[in-house]
């Protein structure tokens, strides 16, 4: 039934495949972006949280 | 290379820490409260204090109060160390701070006294929601500001969670609370039916991602790694855990709508992404937990990385069940039972409570340059905490379990076993009370942690603004060779706008065809809007919160329809605004209750509930016989509904009272020829009004033509 009022709406068949297309290019992105990531730097980053010191616990 | 010397603010750390400990105090006393409501209905007094009043409170108060302060506390101590910049603007954190709690002083307020939209986790009124994007935009700015005059080039992945957290909620809060005021304390949403139902569960379900799931991970990406004093086991699956979650969430909102009168396809494509979501979640868990790696030895004597564990298991569970409960073979059994309350509360207790335990003892002492109190108390408040989960979900899932199966059971005639609800809830009563006995044990292990958290504070000082230095970041010449991901971490303001347009493409997706529908979609011819005093009426049932525990939405499921009859079609919701499904059923549906009983059992059963069904666990609501109806409201209530497209007559406002009170004389004489005498003035007659009107309309569809559906 709803199929049919969606058919209504002009240019809805652009909705499935744009979403499609959106997230298989984002993904694939961001997969080819990991893979090539320079993986000293991101160790470097990861460290980021640690490289200053609190003020520490006294104990 | 100059070295710059400043300081960090610690004092609004501090004062969000101390918000975060009351607030969340509060929010579980009240929630407590709220569960004894449930097994000793004796405890609903009075017109303030009922069940229906008292859950938003509850809800509100741990989401945006005790979270929401849990989250800025967080958010204020390690974005300033990780930019190596003080916040912004002293002033902004200081309005960012005394706003926040203004905002749940007058949500409590108004909650409390019935001034509500009637929208879950939305419930606040039109001027608070004012207030609210007001503050949340002082801590975007703050926010953004620190990031601005950063002294460290990379951003680092927390502050991409919190960077999505502030965009995001933004987004949600104003997209769902766009609503026509009425008068001061009341409004009417411009969505109705199944739209408006679309729009509150992307913003609920977003509530849930954006409000008390981003921010956190932020919060673990960043205190997890401090409290271990390791770094995170792997910034690449985090970049994959960033983008993927946030892609992904935002589509999941219709899984709560399944089976109900939403588009098929847009439930569909609801479930499709929730179980999506079960890869970066569990990303994020498994990267939180190998943190860990090499280190569990110190679990065993670390108290904050004890909470730190269970809050990331939880989480894992959570993520887990959720994309579980998507699925529309399980969510037909779980929905509208205490399984979801079972579900959100692995997520609230476990999650966000024990990972902002942990950061109140890592913090506390530091900030206050002392050593904590009492090692033992922690390590009481983890074991009874941990205790007090499971003493809460396992009865609820018990529950939950019980109920629906009570519900779908047939007799071999092919009638139903348990055809009055009411036997489904006097079944579960004692795991009520167990519930309960869970929520004391977590209550009462929070109270401790205040007591061991107040005798650190009082040995200790506060390092209000703790010295520190760093390099001034160079200005950088030459873009070093790199990847676009390296270029986007560096830039903050393209990095917003990827992340805006991230989340607005699933919501859009989503919304759009839906609205569209609008105009293509056959209405029932007799639906009709409400009479004036039906109108006034529904007010009064979402006043009371009776959506906390009655649905109106019979899904197309046969133990349904023989239990309350023909489903609910999307074209009977045209004039609801706002929509009140529900999403739990302590009571039963009441879609088709117009008609059911006649008037006087209304009356006598909102005198007192149990006079008409023994044993019944409802509220009583003898003060709608005592208080006057606000007929003064009526016109500017017709004048909102025209303004919204509802078909009244031009000019009905001002003729709508005469009509209201000929519908109560008319209740009120039929009330007295059945020996129960009230005022035609009083508020239940136009309850009652709504309620007899609720369901109906599709019964006068000429026999001819078949009901249409959706």
């Amino acid at each position: 039934m709803f199929r049919d009022h969606l058919e209504n709406i002009t240019g809805i068949s652009i909705f499935p495949m744009f979403s499609l297309i959106v997230f298989f290019l984002f993904f694939t992105f961001l997969l080819v972006y990991l893979y090539k990531a320079d993986k000293n730097e991101l160790i470097e980053i990861s460290k980021l949280p640690l490289n200053q010191p609190d003020s520490p616990e006294k104990s | 290379m100059t070295i710059e010397k400043f300081s960090y603010d610690n004092r609004m750390v501090r004062n969000f820490a101390i918000a975060t400990i009351v607030w969340g105090i509060v929010g579980m006393l009240v929630g407590l409260i709220a569960s004894l409501q449930i097994p000793f209905p004796g405890l609903n007094i009075g017109e303030y204090l009922t069940f229906g009043r008292v859950r938003p409170v509850h809800t509100n108060a741990i989401i945006f109060a005790f979270v929401g302060n849990g989250m800025f506390m967080g958010v204020y101590y390690s974005l300033q160390r990780l930019c190596k910049a003080r916040m912004y603007s002293d002033l902004l954190s200081k309005l960012h701070f005394w706003g926040w709690q203004l905002i749940i002083v007058a949500a409590a307020a108004t909650l409390i006294t019935g001034h509500t939209t009637g929208k879950e986790y939305a419930e606040l009124e039109w001027p608070i929601d004012i207030l609210i994007a007001v503050v949340w935009v002082i801590f975007g700015i703050n926010m953004f500001g620190t990031i601005f005059k950063r002294r460290e080039r990379h951003l680092y992945v927390g502050i991409w969670f919190y960077i999505a957290t502030v965009v995001t909620v933004a987004v949600l809060h104003i997209v769902n609370s766009i609503e026509i005021p009425v008068s001061i304390l009341k409004s009417y949403p411009v969505y109705a039916g199944v739209q408006d139902a679309l729009v509150q569960w992307w913003y609920g379900h977003n509530a849930v991602a954006f409000f008390l799931t981003t921010p956190y991970l932020g919060l673990m990406y960043y205190f997890v790694p401090k409290a271990a004093n390791r770094p995170i086991y792997s910034y690449r699956l985090s970049i994959i855990h960033f983008w993927a979650l946030i892609f992904l969430y935002i589509w999941a909102g219709p899984h709560h709508l399944l089976y109900t009168s939403l588009p098929d396809w847009a439930q569909s494509l609801g479930v499709v992404f929730s179980i999506m979501l079960l890869a970066p979640s569990w990303g994020g868990m498994i990267n939180g937990l190998l943190t860990l790696r090499g280190a569990w030895d110190k679990v065993r004597e670390d108290v904050v990385l004890k909470f730190m564990v269970v809050a990331i298991t939880a989480y894992g569970m959570a993520t887990f069940e959720g994309p579980m409960l998507s699925l529309k073979s399980v969510n037909a059994i779980s929905h509208f039972t205490d399984w979801t309350i079972a579900h959100v509360h692995i997520g609230g207790l476990g999650w966000n409570g024990m990972l902002t335990f942990g950061i109140l003892y890592w913090l506390i002492p530091r900030i206050f340059q002392t050593k904590l109190f009492s090692k033992k108390l922690a390590s009481f408040h983890f074991w009874i905490a941990t205790l007090g989960i499971l003493f809460y979900a396992i009865p609820m899932y018990w529950a939950g379990f019980t109920q629906v199966l009570m519900w779908k059971e047939f007799t071999p005639e092919g009638v139903l076993r348990y055809p009055n609800f009411l036997e489904t809830v006097t079944q579960i009563v004692p795991m009520y009370k167990l519930r309960s006995l869970g929520g004391a044990m977590y209550l009462s292990g929070a109270l401790v942690m205040v007591y061991n958290l107040v005798k650190t504070m009082k040995m200790g000082t506060l390092l209000a603004d703790e010295p520190t230095e760093a390099a001034a970041l160079e200005p950088m010449t030459v873009e070093p060779a790199g990847h676009w991901h390296r270029w986007i971490e560096r830039r903050p303001v393209q990095f917003l706008l990827l992340t805006t347009v991230m989340i607005l493409i699933g919501g859009l997706v989503e919304m759009i065809p839906t609205f569209l529908i609008k105009s293509n979609i056959p209405t029932i011819a007799s639906v009709k809007p409400y009479t004036p005093l039906e109108l006034q009426g529904r007010d009064l049932y979402i006043r009371e919160g009776c959506y906390t525990c009655h649905s109106q939405m019979i899904r197309p499921f046969r133990y349904e329809t023989e239990r309350y009859g023909e489903y609910s079609k999307a074209g009977e919701f045209i004039y609801d605004h706002p929509f009140q499904w529900g999403s739990k059923r302590t009571g039963p549906d009441l879609q088709r209750e117009g008609g059911k009983y006649p008037n006087v059992w209304h009356y006598h059963h909102m005198m007192d509930p149990r006079t008409m069904s023994p044993g019944s666990i409802m509220p009583p609501y003898e003060f709608l016989t005592e208080n006057d109806l606000d007929t003064s409201s009526t016109p500017a209530k017709i004048r909102a509904m025209i303004t919204l497209g509802v078909p009244y007559p031009k000019g009905y406002d001002q003729i709508a009272n005469q009509d209201l009170m000929k519908q109560a004389e008319e209740i009120t004489a039929n009330l007295k020829k059945d020996g129960a005498g009230i005022k035609s003035t009083k508020e239940l007659i136009a309850l009652i009004a709504y309620l007899q009107r609720l369901g109906t309309d599709i019964k006068n569809e000429p026999a001819s033509t078949p009901p249409v559906t959706n």
